[in-house]
């Protein structure tokens, strides 16, 4: 217990209640008393308000920052305007995965990296290892930042009367720099639940008085403190990969569904040769959603998808859906049985149980 | 916190015999809060038998699975149908309309059943 991590605002958390696990050696708030489902709602219909401080942030600087980038990741970094954000990852050079990661591009010589807490040195031991030989400098700035993501479609109502910027201003996938009732923060257009929201980026200190400032404003519209169980399956729902479920070091970008982040005709990146070859040797499985058809069965992550019988692949990630009423999961299928419409059966506790292969993302918001 | 007329499993089932041969069964308070909300239960069938520690059904969380064990020999003979329109009785009230089973308990309670208070200290081991 007194080796995990903690957050800038583990204290709060405990004052509101949350049940606190381990989550990748960090203390963090799976819920708080009002429980899971609670929560869900809340993001999808008022606004919750997550602690995601956890999460690294890597700052690359420097004048070959871009072309540098360009060359370690995948998705087109020559192409984003300054203030604008994609979602990329660190590949190895056999396509797959290192981490998947939110790239913001502050100028043409400065980019913040956010990555996932859980992989915080080895992302950062990553770069810096392949930036030897680039006019770059690295810097991991994960202690030093706190983070917090308001989601849900009461956000911007929240959030506008506390910062000294136009948030209507800022487009899905873009940020900008501002205060925050004087406090100096960052503040992107993003999140990981399919909602509408912003993330906001402070100095680890100012955190507490941050989030304390945005409960207190969003309480009377009906904000909720929300954890990492509503967190994966908001995300679940809005088809969102998680690493160390859906990605990770023995799965490739574009059997993850991926394919609109690998940008193989830009030139070279790490990793672009194996995927080349891949897609010319032609794809053995994929990424599907799949729904249950009985509401008693539900998939549950490193399930086995049988296919006639036969072991074919693996759930991802599986849950009762808050919001659709039904059973999902993602999971890795031969590409005969990728099709949607296509009848799969998941092994639960050594029973075969009915499922077929379903559009996602499971939910979209209404723009 | 924990009821005196029940017993108790390390597993965090509870049994509460009714003094005529029956018992009610179901899952600690402890065992659903460590869940989360629960979403669906899979109950046995009226008639089945199960001997102690046995399992006898499932109750799905939104983020988990948790199997069920009897706490003691007997044959089921009512199932807590309520729970099917509402699973969240075993997250408000475990102990009350949060029950799982009725059973006819085959002879003596099983001796290896823990009372409350040697139940709590259990509970505070775990959750330190």
């Amino acid at each position: 217990m007194s080796d995990l991590k903690q957050t800038p605002l583990n204290a709060a958390h405990r004052a509101l209640g949350a049940k606190m696990v381990d989550f990748g050696g960090w203390d963090m708030p799976v819920q708080y008393p009002q429980g899971i489902i609670a929560e869900h709602l809340a993001v999808r219909t008022k606004v919750g308000l997550f602690d995601v401080s956890h999460m690294g942030e890597i700052r690359v600087q420097g004048p070959q920052a871009m072309a540098f980038l360009d060359w370690l990741t995948p998705n087109a970094v020559a192409r984003l305007a300054k203030g604008q954000i994609h979602y990329t990852a660190f590949l190895y050079e056999n396509g797959t995965f290192v981490d998947d990661l939110l790239l913001h591009k502050i100028s043409d010589d400065e980019f913040l990296l956010v990555v996932n807490a859980s992989n915080i040195e080895k992302d950062f031991a990553w770069v810096l290892e392949h930036a030897t030989a680039w006019q770059v400098t690295v810097t991991n700035e994960s202690d030093a930042t706190g983070q917090i993501a308001l989601q849900g479609p009461l956000s911007l109502a929240v959030l506008q009367p506390l910062v000294d910027i136009d948030l209507a201003e800022i487009k899905y996938y873009w940020f900008a720099f501002g205060k925050f009732q004087g406090l100096p923060v960052m503040i992107s257009r993003t999140g990981y639940t399919g909602e509408d929201g912003y993330e906001i980026y402070c100095p680890a200190a100012s955190t507490e008085s941050v989030w304390n400032a945005v409960v207190a404003q969003g309480q009377p519209l009906g904000l909720m403190p929300t954890g990492l169980g509503c967190r994966n399956t908001l995300r679940l729902e809005a088809k969102m990969s998680l690493y160390g479920h859906e990605i990770d070091d023995t799965t490739n970008a574009l059997e993850a569904d991926l394919g609109w982040i690998i940008k193989l005709q830009k030139g070279f990146f790490l990793g672009r040769d194996e995927l080349l070859l891949a897609k010319a040797r032609g794809l053995t499985r994929k990424l599907v959603g799949f729904q249950m058809r009985e509401k008693r069965d539900i998939a549950r992550d490193h399930m086995n998808v049988l296919i006639d019988g036969q072991v074919a692949g693996y759930v991802t990630s599986g849950a009762p859906s808050t919001t659709c009423g039904v059973n999902l999961g993602l999971c890795y299928v031969p590409l005969a049985a990728a099709e949607i419409g296509t009848r799969i059966e998941i092994e639960i506790r050594g029973k075969a149980c009915e499922a077929e292969v379903v559009a996602t993302p499971f939910y979209k918001r209404a723009k | 916190m924990y009821p005196a007329d029940a017993k108790y499993t390390k597993n965090h089932e509870f049994i509460k015999p009714l003094g005529d041969g029956t018992a009610l069964v179901g899952i600690t308070t402890y065992a659903q809060d460590a869940m989360g909300d629960v979403v669906f239960v899979d109950l046995p069938e009226v008639g089945d038998s199960f001997e102690a520690g046995e399992e006898f059904g499932t109750v799905e969380s939104v983020k988990t699975v948790a199997e069920i064990f009897l706490p003691s020999a007997g044959e089921v003979l009512e199932l807590n149908t309520e729970l099917e329109a509402h699973p969240e009785y075993i997250n408000e009230d475990a102990f009350g309309k949060g029950w799982l089973i009725k059973i006819r308990l085959a002879g003596e309670l099983n001796p290896e059943l823990l009372d409350a208070t040697a139940y709590e200290q259990l509970v505070a081991e775990e959750s330190h």
